[in-house]
Protein backbone atom coordinates (compact mmCIF):
# COMPACT_ATOMS: atom_id res chain seq x y z
CA UNK A 1 0.00 0.00 0.00
CA UNK A 2 1.14 3.75 0.10
CA UNK A 3 4.38 4.11 1.84
CA UNK A 4 5.25 6.04 4.26
CA UNK A 5 3.56 9.80 5.40
CA UNK A 6 5.56 12.74 4.14
CA UNK A 7 8.81 11.85 5.38
CA UNK A 8 11.42 14.60 6.19
CA UNK A 9 13.00 16.66 2.76
CA UNK A 10 10.33 14.96 0.15
CA UNK A 11 10.57 18.03 -1.91
CA UNK A 12 14.52 17.99 -1.94
CA UNK A 13 14.08 13.87 -2.54
CA UNK A 14 11.42 14.51 -5.28
CA UNK A 15 13.56 17.34 -7.11
CA UNK A 16 16.15 15.00 -7.57
CA UNK A 17 14.56 12.15 -8.86
CA UNK A 18 12.99 14.67 -10.96
CA UNK A 19 16.41 16.28 -12.00
CA UNK A 20 17.33 12.63 -13.00
CA UNK A 21 14.68 12.58 -15.44
CA UNK A 22 15.94 16.16 -16.69
CA UNK A 23 19.14 14.32 -17.09
CA UNK A 24 18.37 11.70 -18.69
CA UNK A 25 16.58 13.97 -21.54
CA UNK A 26 19.91 15.43 -21.86
CA UNK A 27 21.69 12.00 -22.57
CA UNK A 28 19.63 11.10 -25.18
CA UNK A 29 19.36 15.19 -26.96
CA UNK A 30 22.03 17.38 -25.55
CA UNK A 31 21.10 20.56 -27.18
CA UNK A 32 21.16 22.25 -24.55
CA UNK A 33 24.86 21.79 -22.84
CA UNK A 34 25.52 21.81 -27.39
CA UNK A 35 24.08 25.52 -27.24
CA UNK A 36 25.68 26.52 -24.05
CA UNK A 37 29.01 25.50 -25.74
CA UNK A 38 29.27 26.42 -29.20
CA UNK A 39 27.03 29.92 -29.06
CA UNK A 40 29.83 30.87 -26.52
CA UNK A 41 33.02 29.14 -28.34
CA UNK A 42 32.06 30.70 -31.20
CA UNK A 43 31.77 34.40 -30.15
CA UNK A 44 35.14 33.53 -28.53
CA UNK A 45 36.82 32.46 -31.75
CA UNK A 46 35.12 35.61 -33.26
CA UNK A 47 36.24 38.15 -31.25
CA UNK A 48 39.54 36.86 -30.33
CA UNK A 49 40.67 36.98 -33.85
CA UNK A 50 38.84 39.90 -34.99
CA UNK A 51 39.52 42.35 -32.22
CA UNK A 52 42.14 40.90 -30.53
CA UNK A 53 44.38 42.58 -32.29
CA UNK A 54 43.21 46.05 -31.89
CA UNK A 55 41.77 45.67 -28.58
CA UNK A 56 44.35 44.85 -26.74
CA UNK A 57 47.26 44.81 -28.85
CA UNK A 58 47.70 40.74 -29.24
CA UNK A 59 45.42 38.04 -29.44
CA UNK A 60 47.19 36.52 -25.75
CA UNK A 61 46.42 39.29 -23.66
CA UNK A 62 42.81 39.70 -25.29
CA UNK A 63 42.29 36.36 -24.54
CA UNK A 64 42.62 36.88 -21.06
CA UNK A 65 40.40 39.42 -20.81
CA UNK A 66 37.56 37.46 -23.01
CA UNK A 67 37.51 34.23 -21.84
CA UNK A 68 35.80 34.55 -17.90
CA UNK A 69 32.97 36.68 -20.16
CA UNK A 70 32.54 33.77 -22.55
CA UNK A 71 32.36 31.15 -19.78
CA UNK A 72 29.49 33.53 -17.81
CA UNK A 73 27.47 33.69 -21.21
CA UNK A 74 27.84 29.97 -21.21
CA UNK A 75 26.61 29.55 -18.07
CA UNK A 76 23.95 31.96 -18.51
CA UNK A 77 22.64 30.52 -21.99
CA UNK A 78 23.04 27.01 -21.45
CA UNK A 79 19.81 27.59 -18.67
CA UNK A 80 17.94 30.09 -21.02
CA UNK A 81 17.26 27.75 -23.69
CA UNK A 82 16.88 24.36 -21.91
CA UNK A 83 14.80 24.87 -18.23
CA UNK A 84 11.83 27.40 -19.82
CA UNK A 85 11.45 25.20 -22.78
CA UNK A 86 11.75 21.73 -20.99
CA UNK A 87 9.10 23.16 -18.35
CA UNK A 88 7.01 24.88 -21.35
CA UNK A 89 6.81 21.18 -22.91
CA UNK A 90 5.82 19.54 -20.11
CA UNK A 91 2.83 21.72 -19.42
CA UNK A 92 1.69 21.35 -22.90
CA UNK A 93 1.82 17.76 -22.55
CA UNK A 94 -0.31 15.49 -19.83
CA UNK A 95 3.21 15.13 -17.80
CA UNK A 96 2.91 17.84 -15.31
CA UNK A 97 -0.89 16.92 -14.73
CA UNK A 98 0.33 13.62 -13.38
CA UNK A 99 2.95 15.16 -11.64
CA UNK A 100 0.50 17.57 -10.11
CA UNK A 101 -1.88 14.98 -8.68
CA UNK A 102 1.05 13.16 -7.24
CA UNK A 103 1.31 13.95 -3.17
CA UNK A 104 4.66 15.96 -4.30
CA UNK A 105 5.69 19.39 -3.55
CA UNK A 106 4.66 21.89 -6.02
CA UNK A 107 7.97 22.99 -6.31
CA UNK A 108 9.46 19.66 -7.23
CA UNK A 109 9.47 19.66 -10.93
CA UNK A 110 10.69 23.34 -11.00
CA UNK A 111 13.69 22.68 -9.04
CA UNK A 112 14.09 19.71 -10.36
CA UNK A 113 14.54 21.13 -13.97
CA UNK A 114 16.53 23.84 -12.77
CA UNK A 115 19.12 21.51 -10.26
CA UNK A 116 19.37 19.23 -13.73
CA UNK A 117 20.39 22.52 -15.36
CA UNK A 118 23.23 22.85 -12.83
CA UNK A 119 24.85 20.08 -14.18
CA UNK A 120 24.45 21.09 -17.88
CA UNK A 121 25.96 24.07 -17.13
CA UNK A 122 28.94 22.64 -14.67
CA UNK A 123 29.51 20.83 -18.17
CA UNK A 124 29.32 23.70 -20.20
CA UNK A 125 31.48 25.61 -18.57
CA UNK A 126 34.23 22.71 -18.07
CA UNK A 127 34.51 22.30 -21.63
CA UNK A 128 34.67 25.98 -22.16
CA UNK A 129 37.59 25.84 -20.22
CA UNK A 130 39.01 23.34 -22.14
CA UNK A 131 38.92 25.52 -25.40
CA UNK A 132 39.87 28.39 -23.68
CA UNK A 133 42.98 26.55 -22.16
CA UNK A 134 43.72 25.11 -25.81
CA UNK A 135 43.74 28.52 -27.25
CA UNK A 136 46.08 29.50 -25.17
CA UNK A 137 44.26 31.50 -21.97
CA UNK A 138 46.15 30.79 -18.15
CA UNK A 139 44.99 31.10 -14.99
CA UNK A 140 46.35 33.33 -12.62
CA UNK A 141 44.00 33.22 -9.33
CA UNK A 142 44.81 29.94 -8.11
CA UNK A 143 42.74 26.82 -7.96
CA UNK A 144 40.43 28.65 -5.05
CA UNK A 145 39.52 31.65 -7.49
CA UNK A 146 39.18 29.51 -10.30
CA UNK A 147 36.64 27.17 -8.44
CA UNK A 148 35.52 30.85 -7.21
CA UNK A 149 34.81 32.01 -10.47
CA UNK A 150 33.47 28.86 -12.00
CA UNK A 151 30.96 28.52 -9.04
CA UNK A 152 30.00 32.11 -9.42
CA UNK A 153 28.84 31.54 -13.12
CA UNK A 154 27.52 28.76 -12.22
CA UNK A 155 25.01 30.26 -9.53
CA UNK A 156 24.11 33.06 -11.79
CA UNK A 157 22.98 30.84 -14.61
CA UNK A 158 20.72 28.64 -11.53
CA UNK A 159 19.66 32.01 -10.28
CA UNK A 160 18.91 33.16 -13.95
CA UNK A 161 17.39 30.16 -14.68
CA UNK A 162 14.12 31.41 -12.67
CA UNK A 163 13.23 33.89 -15.30
CA UNK A 164 13.30 31.23 -17.68
CA UNK A 165 11.15 29.00 -15.43
CA UNK A 166 8.33 31.76 -14.75
CA UNK A 167 8.36 32.75 -18.82
CA UNK A 168 8.73 28.82 -19.49
CA UNK A 169 5.54 28.77 -17.32
CA UNK A 170 3.20 31.93 -18.13
CA UNK A 171 3.82 31.39 -22.15
CA UNK A 172 1.96 29.32 -24.66
CA UNK A 173 4.43 28.25 -27.00
CA UNK A 174 7.80 26.64 -26.63
CA UNK A 175 9.18 28.64 -29.68
CA UNK A 176 8.18 31.83 -27.42
CA UNK A 177 10.43 30.64 -24.91
CA UNK A 178 13.66 30.16 -27.60
CA UNK A 179 12.22 33.84 -28.83
CA UNK A 180 12.58 35.74 -25.54
CA UNK A 181 16.28 34.34 -25.05
CA UNK A 182 17.26 35.02 -28.58
CA UNK A 183 15.80 39.04 -27.88
CA UNK A 184 17.32 38.85 -24.36
CA UNK A 185 20.61 37.63 -25.59
CA UNK A 186 22.19 40.82 -27.15
CA UNK A 187 21.03 43.08 -24.42
CA UNK A 188 22.10 40.92 -21.88
CA UNK A 189 25.25 39.09 -22.64
CA UNK A 190 26.66 41.36 -25.34
CA UNK A 191 25.36 44.69 -23.56
CA UNK A 192 28.01 44.22 -21.12
CA UNK A 193 32.06 44.13 -20.47
CA UNK A 194 32.54 40.79 -22.42
CA UNK A 195 34.00 42.22 -25.75
CA UNK A 196 35.52 45.82 -23.51
CA UNK A 197 35.76 47.55 -20.68
CA UNK A 198 32.63 49.47 -19.95
CA UNK A 199 34.58 52.81 -19.87
CA UNK A 200 35.47 52.52 -23.52
CA UNK A 201 31.46 52.72 -24.22
CA UNK A 202 29.60 55.75 -25.26
CA UNK A 203 27.25 56.92 -22.50
CA UNK A 204 23.81 55.41 -23.19
CA UNK A 205 25.37 51.67 -23.45
CA UNK A 206 28.24 52.35 -20.82
CA UNK A 207 25.06 53.16 -18.58
CA UNK A 208 23.40 50.13 -19.34
CA UNK A 209 26.09 47.59 -18.97
CA UNK A 210 27.26 49.15 -15.49
CA UNK A 211 23.88 48.11 -14.65
CA UNK A 212 23.31 44.89 -16.17
CA UNK A 213 24.01 41.98 -13.47
CA UNK A 214 25.57 40.06 -16.49
CA UNK A 215 28.71 42.92 -16.36
CA UNK A 216 29.13 42.13 -12.81
CA UNK A 217 29.56 38.62 -13.05
CA UNK A 218 31.88 38.97 -15.91
CA UNK A 219 33.84 41.21 -13.95
CA UNK A 220 33.75 39.45 -10.73
CA UNK A 221 35.07 36.33 -12.79
CA UNK A 222 37.49 38.17 -14.76
CA UNK A 223 39.26 39.58 -11.88
CA UNK A 224 39.20 35.57 -10.15
CA UNK A 225 40.91 34.08 -13.23
CA UNK A 226 43.18 37.03 -13.37
CA UNK A 227 44.39 37.33 -9.79
CA UNK A 228 43.66 40.92 -10.16
CA UNK A 229 41.76 42.81 -7.33
CA UNK A 230 38.09 41.77 -7.48
CA UNK A 231 36.92 45.12 -5.69
CA UNK A 232 32.71 44.74 -5.32
CA UNK A 233 31.79 42.64 -8.75
CA UNK A 234 31.47 39.69 -6.23
CA UNK A 235 29.40 41.06 -3.57
CA UNK A 236 27.83 42.61 -6.14
CA UNK A 237 26.75 39.12 -8.41
CA UNK A 238 25.85 37.71 -4.71
CA UNK A 239 23.46 40.65 -4.80
CA UNK A 240 22.20 40.06 -7.77
CA UNK A 241 22.16 36.11 -7.64
CA UNK A 242 19.95 36.52 -4.28
CA UNK A 243 17.62 39.42 -6.08
CA UNK A 244 16.74 37.09 -8.80
CA UNK A 245 16.28 34.18 -7.07
CA UNK A 246 14.36 35.83 -4.28
CA UNK A 247 12.14 37.58 -6.98
CA UNK A 248 11.40 35.04 -9.65
CA UNK A 249 11.59 31.74 -7.74
CA UNK A 250 8.25 32.17 -5.78
CA UNK A 251 6.53 34.16 -8.85
CA UNK A 252 7.69 30.58 -10.98
CA UNK A 253 6.39 28.49 -8.63
CA UNK A 254 3.15 30.51 -7.88
CA UNK A 255 2.65 30.51 -11.35
CA UNK A 256 3.18 27.28 -11.78
CA UNK A 257 0.61 25.89 -9.06
CA UNK A 258 -1.86 27.97 -10.63
CA UNK A 259 -1.18 27.10 -14.12
CA UNK A 260 -4.28 24.84 -15.84
CA UNK B 1 -14.43 3.03 6.10
CA UNK B 2 -15.95 5.53 3.60
CA UNK B 3 -18.73 3.81 1.23
CA UNK B 4 -18.50 5.88 -2.04
CA UNK B 5 -14.98 6.15 -3.55
CA UNK B 6 -15.96 9.50 -4.89
CA UNK B 7 -19.29 11.80 -3.66
CA UNK B 8 -19.34 15.39 -5.38
CA UNK B 9 -22.53 17.40 -4.47
CA UNK B 10 -23.50 21.09 -6.39
CA UNK B 11 -20.33 21.21 -8.45
CA UNK B 12 -20.22 24.27 -9.80
CA UNK B 13 -16.96 26.21 -12.17
CA UNK B 14 -16.82 29.13 -14.64
CA UNK B 15 -14.31 30.10 -17.10
CA UNK B 16 -14.99 34.14 -17.74
CA UNK B 17 -18.34 33.86 -19.28
CA UNK B 18 -18.74 30.55 -20.17
CA UNK B 19 -20.44 28.05 -17.48
CA UNK B 20 -18.28 24.77 -17.74
CA UNK B 21 -19.74 23.43 -14.87
CA UNK B 22 -23.93 24.54 -13.59
CA UNK B 23 -23.88 21.90 -10.08
CA UNK B 24 -23.25 18.48 -10.63
CA UNK B 25 -23.59 15.80 -8.26
CA UNK B 26 -22.34 12.32 -8.67
CA UNK B 27 -21.96 9.16 -6.49
CA UNK B 28 -19.42 6.05 -6.97
CA UNK B 29 -19.47 3.23 -4.62
CA UNK B 30 -16.21 2.06 -3.79
CA UNK B 31 -15.41 -0.83 -6.11
CA UNK B 32 -17.37 0.06 -9.07
CA UNK B 33 -17.30 2.36 -12.07
CA UNK B 34 -18.41 5.09 -13.12
CA UNK B 35 -18.87 6.18 -16.61
CA UNK B 36 -18.70 9.82 -17.14
CA UNK B 37 -20.93 10.83 -21.10
CA UNK B 38 -20.78 13.80 -22.76
CA UNK B 39 -20.16 15.47 -26.36
CA UNK B 40 -16.61 17.34 -26.32
CA UNK B 41 -17.33 20.43 -24.38
CA UNK B 42 -19.64 18.79 -21.73
CA UNK B 43 -17.59 19.88 -18.61
CA UNK B 44 -16.19 15.91 -18.35
CA UNK B 45 -12.60 16.60 -18.03
CA UNK B 46 -13.25 19.98 -15.84
CA UNK B 47 -15.30 18.11 -13.84
CA UNK B 48 -12.07 15.28 -13.92
CA UNK B 49 -9.82 18.13 -12.97
CA UNK B 50 -11.52 19.28 -9.96
CA UNK B 51 -11.76 16.17 -8.55
CA UNK B 52 -8.49 14.94 -8.94
CA UNK B 53 -7.10 18.61 -7.24
CA UNK B 54 -6.11 20.18 -10.66
CA UNK B 55 -8.72 22.92 -10.45
CA UNK B 56 -10.66 24.16 -7.73
CA UNK B 57 -14.49 24.69 -7.99
CA UNK B 58 -16.43 27.74 -7.37
CA UNK B 59 -19.43 25.95 -5.44
CA UNK B 60 -20.10 22.70 -4.25
CA UNK B 61 -18.01 20.04 -2.45
CA UNK B 62 -16.52 16.73 -3.33
CA UNK B 63 -15.27 13.83 -0.87
CA UNK B 64 -12.56 11.85 -3.08
CA UNK B 65 -11.46 7.91 -1.25
CA UNK B 66 -13.09 9.83 2.01
CA UNK B 67 -10.66 12.85 1.78
CA UNK B 68 -12.12 16.47 0.90
CA UNK B 69 -10.94 17.66 -2.85
CA UNK B 70 -10.28 21.35 -1.37
CA UNK B 71 -9.19 21.54 1.76
CA UNK B 72 -7.21 18.05 2.01
CA UNK B 73 -5.74 17.78 -1.45
CA UNK B 74 -3.08 16.29 -0.32
CA UNK B 75 -4.93 13.22 0.94
CA UNK B 76 -6.57 12.67 -1.72
CA UNK B 77 -3.32 13.00 -4.10
CA UNK B 78 -1.99 10.25 -2.03
CA UNK B 79 -5.15 7.81 -2.96
CA UNK B 80 -5.74 8.98 -6.66
CA UNK B 81 -4.54 8.26 -9.74
CA UNK B 82 -4.72 10.39 -13.19
CA UNK B 83 -4.66 8.73 -16.46
CA UNK B 84 -5.35 11.68 -19.27
CA UNK B 85 -6.76 12.36 -22.35
CA UNK B 86 -3.32 12.77 -23.55
CA UNK B 87 -0.42 10.82 -22.91
CA UNK B 88 0.91 11.81 -19.90
CA UNK B 89 4.16 9.65 -20.20
CA UNK B 90 7.56 10.79 -20.78
CA UNK B 91 8.79 10.25 -24.46
CA UNK B 92 12.10 10.61 -24.04
CA UNK B 93 12.24 7.95 -21.06
CA UNK B 94 11.81 4.44 -21.31
CA UNK B 95 8.97 2.79 -20.32
CA UNK B 96 10.21 1.15 -16.86
CA UNK B 97 12.26 5.00 -16.50
CA UNK B 98 8.77 6.15 -16.37
CA UNK B 99 7.24 3.69 -14.19
CA UNK B 100 10.38 3.89 -11.98
CA UNK B 101 10.34 7.60 -11.47
CA UNK B 102 6.54 7.82 -10.68
CA UNK B 103 7.56 5.18 -8.21
CA UNK B 104 10.34 7.35 -6.88
CA UNK B 105 8.33 9.88 -6.74
CA UNK B 106 5.51 8.03 -4.33
CA UNK B 107 8.29 7.80 -1.68
CA UNK B 108 9.17 4.04 -3.05
CA UNK B 109 12.67 3.05 -2.65
CA UNK B 110 14.31 2.71 -5.70
CA UNK B 111 14.95 -1.33 -5.43
CA UNK B 112 11.00 -1.76 -5.03
CA UNK B 113 9.92 1.14 -7.86
CA UNK B 114 11.66 -1.06 -10.08
CA UNK B 115 10.55 -4.16 -8.84
CA UNK B 116 7.03 -2.52 -9.31
CA UNK B 117 7.49 -1.29 -12.78
CA UNK B 118 8.22 -4.33 -14.11
CA UNK B 119 5.52 -5.98 -12.44
CA UNK B 120 3.34 -3.76 -13.76
CA UNK B 121 4.95 -3.66 -17.37
CA UNK B 122 4.51 -7.46 -17.46
CA UNK B 123 1.26 -7.37 -16.62
CA UNK B 124 0.52 -4.99 -19.23
CA UNK B 125 2.23 -6.79 -21.96
CA UNK B 126 5.09 -4.32 -22.13
CA UNK B 127 7.93 -6.31 -20.72
CA UNK B 128 9.61 -6.35 -24.52
CA UNK B 129 9.32 -3.29 -24.49
CA UNK B 130 10.07 -1.91 -20.90
CA UNK B 131 14.14 -0.47 -22.30
CA UNK B 132 12.88 1.37 -25.35
CA UNK B 133 12.16 5.15 -25.32
CA UNK B 134 8.29 5.46 -25.32
CA UNK B 135 8.58 8.03 -28.13
CA UNK B 136 8.85 4.78 -30.44
CA UNK B 137 5.45 3.18 -29.00
CA UNK B 138 2.47 2.53 -30.49
CA UNK B 139 -0.97 4.56 -29.29
CA UNK B 140 -1.92 1.48 -27.46
CA UNK B 141 1.33 0.78 -25.96
CA UNK B 142 1.46 3.97 -24.85
CA UNK B 143 -1.98 3.67 -23.33
CA UNK B 144 -1.15 1.21 -21.43
CA UNK B 145 2.58 2.33 -20.31
CA UNK B 146 0.13 5.22 -19.15
CA UNK B 147 -2.39 3.31 -17.25
CA UNK B 148 0.21 1.31 -15.56
CA UNK B 149 1.55 4.60 -14.36
CA UNK B 150 -1.08 5.08 -12.94
CA UNK B 151 -1.45 1.75 -10.90
CA UNK B 152 2.43 2.03 -9.36
CA UNK B 153 0.86 3.71 -6.36
CA UNK B 154 -1.85 1.17 -6.08
CA UNK B 155 -4.58 3.97 -6.08
CA UNK B 156 -7.89 3.87 -4.32
CA UNK B 157 -9.59 5.76 -6.86
CA UNK B 158 -8.73 5.69 -10.88
CA UNK B 159 -9.68 8.68 -13.26
CA UNK B 160 -9.36 7.94 -16.49
CA UNK B 161 -9.60 10.76 -19.21
CA UNK B 162 -11.03 8.98 -22.50
CA UNK B 163 -9.33 6.17 -21.92
CA UNK B 164 -9.25 4.96 -25.61
CA UNK B 165 -9.99 8.05 -27.36
CA UNK B 166 -7.51 8.54 -30.71
CA UNK B 167 -7.21 4.78 -30.66
CA UNK B 168 -8.62 2.21 -33.44
CA UNK B 169 -12.21 0.70 -32.12
CA UNK B 170 -10.31 -2.82 -32.56
CA UNK B 171 -7.93 -1.86 -30.01
CA UNK B 172 -10.07 -0.49 -27.57
CA UNK B 173 -10.84 -4.38 -26.44
CA UNK B 174 -7.39 -4.33 -24.86
CA UNK B 175 -7.71 -0.94 -22.46
CA UNK B 176 -11.08 -2.16 -21.62
CA UNK B 177 -10.03 -5.64 -20.52
CA UNK B 178 -7.65 -3.75 -18.45
CA UNK B 179 -9.42 -1.72 -16.92
CA UNK B 180 -12.08 -4.22 -15.60
CA UNK B 181 -9.75 -5.80 -13.96
CA UNK B 182 -8.83 -3.31 -11.62
CA UNK B 183 -11.94 -3.50 -9.94
CA UNK B 184 -11.27 -7.19 -9.29
CA UNK B 185 -8.90 -5.50 -6.53
CA UNK B 186 -11.75 -3.29 -5.30
CA UNK B 187 -10.62 -0.17 -7.15
CA UNK B 188 -13.09 3.03 -7.72
CA UNK B 189 -13.04 3.89 -11.65
CA UNK B 190 -14.32 7.50 -12.87
CA UNK B 191 -14.23 7.00 -16.69
CA UNK B 192 -14.82 9.92 -19.15
CA UNK B 193 -15.94 8.70 -22.89
CA UNK B 194 -17.58 9.89 -25.61
CA UNK B 195 -18.57 6.22 -27.33
CA UNK B 196 -21.57 4.90 -25.08
CA UNK B 197 -20.37 1.54 -25.95
CA UNK B 198 -17.32 2.20 -23.57
CA UNK B 199 -19.55 3.14 -21.22
CA UNK B 200 -21.87 0.11 -21.59
CA UNK B 201 -19.10 -2.35 -21.97
CA UNK B 202 -17.45 -0.92 -18.67
CA UNK B 203 -19.43 0.59 -16.26
CA UNK B 204 -21.75 -0.08 -13.71
CA UNK B 205 -23.43 3.40 -13.67
CA UNK B 206 -23.67 5.83 -15.98
CA UNK B 207 -23.70 9.84 -15.72
CA UNK B 208 -24.20 11.79 -18.76
CA UNK B 209 -23.36 15.24 -19.01
CA UNK B 210 -24.44 17.83 -21.28
CA UNK B 211 -24.09 21.62 -21.27
CA UNK B 212 -21.82 21.60 -17.36
CA UNK B 213 -25.17 19.60 -16.56
CA UNK B 214 -26.13 16.25 -15.16
CA UNK B 215 -29.32 14.74 -18.33
CA UNK B 216 -29.52 11.37 -17.17
CA UNK B 217 -28.13 9.06 -14.47
CA UNK B 218 -28.92 5.11 -13.82
CA UNK B 219 -27.24 1.80 -14.77
CA UNK B 220 -26.38 1.05 -18.80
CA UNK B 221 -30.22 -0.93 -18.52
CA UNK B 222 -31.84 1.41 -17.04
CA UNK B 223 -30.37 4.45 -20.04
CA UNK B 224 -30.81 1.92 -22.75
CA UNK B 225 -35.04 1.71 -21.80
CA UNK B 226 -35.11 5.31 -22.30
CA UNK B 227 -33.37 5.14 -25.82
CA UNK B 228 -34.94 2.34 -26.76
CA UNK B 229 -32.07 0.07 -27.01
CA UNK B 230 -30.85 -1.46 -30.12
CA UNK B 231 -32.25 -0.98 -33.66
CA UNK B 232 -32.32 -3.92 -36.27
CA UNK B 233 -32.06 -3.29 -39.72
CA UNK B 234 -32.68 -5.78 -42.82
CA UNK B 235 -32.01 -5.35 -45.70
CA UNK B 236 -33.94 -7.87 -48.33
CA UNK B 237 -33.11 -9.71 -51.52
CA UNK B 238 -36.08 -9.54 -53.36
CA UNK B 239 -38.56 -6.21 -52.71
CA UNK B 240 -41.36 -8.81 -53.21
CA UNK B 241 -40.77 -9.65 -49.56
CA UNK B 242 -40.72 -6.32 -47.68
CA UNK B 243 -44.69 -7.02 -47.10
CA UNK B 244 -44.07 -10.60 -44.78
CA UNK B 245 -40.97 -9.16 -43.76
CA UNK B 246 -42.64 -5.44 -42.50
CA UNK B 247 -45.50 -7.68 -40.55
CA UNK B 248 -42.88 -10.02 -39.00
CA UNK B 249 -40.99 -6.89 -37.71
CA UNK B 250 -44.31 -5.27 -36.79
CA UNK B 251 -45.04 -8.30 -34.66
CA UNK B 252 -41.84 -8.45 -32.65
CA UNK B 253 -40.63 -5.08 -32.02
CA UNK B 254 -44.40 -3.64 -31.39
CA UNK B 255 -43.72 -0.83 -33.89
CA UNK B 256 -44.26 -0.45 -37.23
CA UNK B 257 -40.38 -0.32 -39.40
CA UNK B 258 -39.48 2.28 -41.46
CA UNK B 259 -38.57 1.63 -45.19
CA UNK B 260 -35.62 3.28 -46.10
CA UNK B 261 -33.72 3.44 -49.26
CA UNK B 262 -32.59 0.11 -51.03
CA UNK B 263 -35.15 -2.29 -49.74
CA UNK B 264 -33.94 -1.92 -46.15
CA UNK B 265 -36.65 -2.06 -43.10
CA UNK B 266 -35.15 -0.37 -39.65
CA UNK B 267 -37.43 -1.12 -36.09
CA UNK B 268 -36.30 -0.37 -32.70
CA UNK B 269 -36.01 -2.96 -30.61
CA UNK B 270 -36.22 -3.46 -26.65
CA UNK B 271 -36.23 -7.14 -25.61
CA UNK B 272 -32.72 -9.24 -26.12
CA UNK B 273 -34.27 -11.88 -27.78
CA UNK B 274 -36.09 -9.37 -30.52
CA UNK B 275 -32.87 -10.36 -33.16
CA UNK B 276 -33.12 -13.82 -32.56
CA UNK B 277 -36.82 -13.77 -32.88
CA UNK B 278 -36.67 -12.25 -35.83
CA UNK B 279 -33.89 -14.27 -37.89
CA UNK B 280 -36.25 -17.10 -36.81
CA UNK B 281 -39.58 -15.78 -38.03
CA UNK B 282 -37.51 -14.59 -41.38
CA UNK B 283 -36.26 -18.35 -41.72
CA UNK B 284 -39.67 -20.18 -41.16
CA UNK B 285 -40.96 -17.60 -43.82
CA UNK B 286 -38.20 -18.19 -46.27
CA UNK B 287 -37.73 -14.20 -46.67
CA UNK B 288 -34.17 -14.22 -47.96
CA UNK B 289 -32.19 -11.42 -46.60
CA UNK B 290 -28.48 -9.58 -48.18
CA UNK B 291 -27.93 -7.69 -44.57
CA UNK B 292 -29.05 -7.58 -40.97
CA UNK B 293 -27.33 -5.70 -38.42
CA UNK B 294 -28.39 -4.56 -35.06
CA UNK B 295 -27.06 -1.29 -34.16
CA UNK B 296 -26.51 0.33 -30.67
CA UNK B 297 -28.44 3.80 -30.39
CA UNK B 298 -25.58 6.33 -31.44
CA UNK B 299 -24.44 8.83 -28.66
CA UNK B 300 -26.58 11.30 -30.81
CA UNK B 301 -29.23 9.18 -30.50
CA UNK B 302 -28.48 8.79 -26.75
CA UNK B 303 -28.85 12.72 -26.31
CA UNK B 304 -31.47 12.62 -28.90
CA UNK B 305 -33.76 10.80 -26.17
CA UNK B 306 -32.72 12.34 -23.68
CA UNK B 307 -32.23 15.89 -23.94
CA UNK B 308 -34.73 16.17 -26.97
CA UNK B 309 -32.31 18.20 -28.91
CA UNK B 310 -29.84 17.22 -30.73
CA UNK B 311 -26.44 17.63 -29.80
CA UNK B 312 -23.38 19.73 -31.11
CA UNK B 313 -21.07 17.91 -30.52
CA UNK B 314 -17.93 19.75 -31.99
CA UNK B 315 -19.15 23.54 -31.81
CA UNK B 316 -18.03 25.82 -28.79
CA UNK B 317 -19.27 25.24 -25.44
CA UNK B 318 -23.19 27.11 -24.97
CA UNK B 319 -23.23 29.75 -22.83
CA UNK B 320 -26.19 28.42 -20.64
Amino acid sequence: MMPAHARPLGWLRHSLVLARRSMAKTRRNPGAVVNGVITPALFLVLFLYLFGGSVAGSTTGYLQYLFPGIVVMGAGLAGLVSTGTTINLDLKSGVTDRFRSLPISRIAPLLGSVLADIIRYLLAVGILFGIGILLGFRVHGGATATLAAAGLAVLFGFCLSWVTVLIGVLVRDANAVLAFSFITFLPLQLGTSLAAPTVTFPGWLRGWADLNPVSHVMDACRALLNGTPVTDTVASTLIWCALLFVVFCPLAVRAYGRQQ
Amino acid sequence: MHEYGVVAEGLAKRFGKTIALDSVGLAIPRGQILGLLGPNGAGKTTLIRILVTLLRCDRGHARVAGFDVACQPVQVRRRIALSGQHTSVDEELTGLANLVMIGQLLDLPRRQATQRGTELLTRFGLQDAAGRPVAGYSGGMRRRLDLAASLVGHPEVLFLDEPSAGLDPGKREEPWRMIRGLTADGVTVLLTTQYLEEADTLADAITVIDNGQVVAAGTPAELKRQVGGHTVAVRLNDPADTGSAAAILTAVAGRRPQTSTRNELVVPVTGDDDLFEITTRLRERGVGVTELSLRLPSLDEVFLALTGTPTTTTGPTKAA
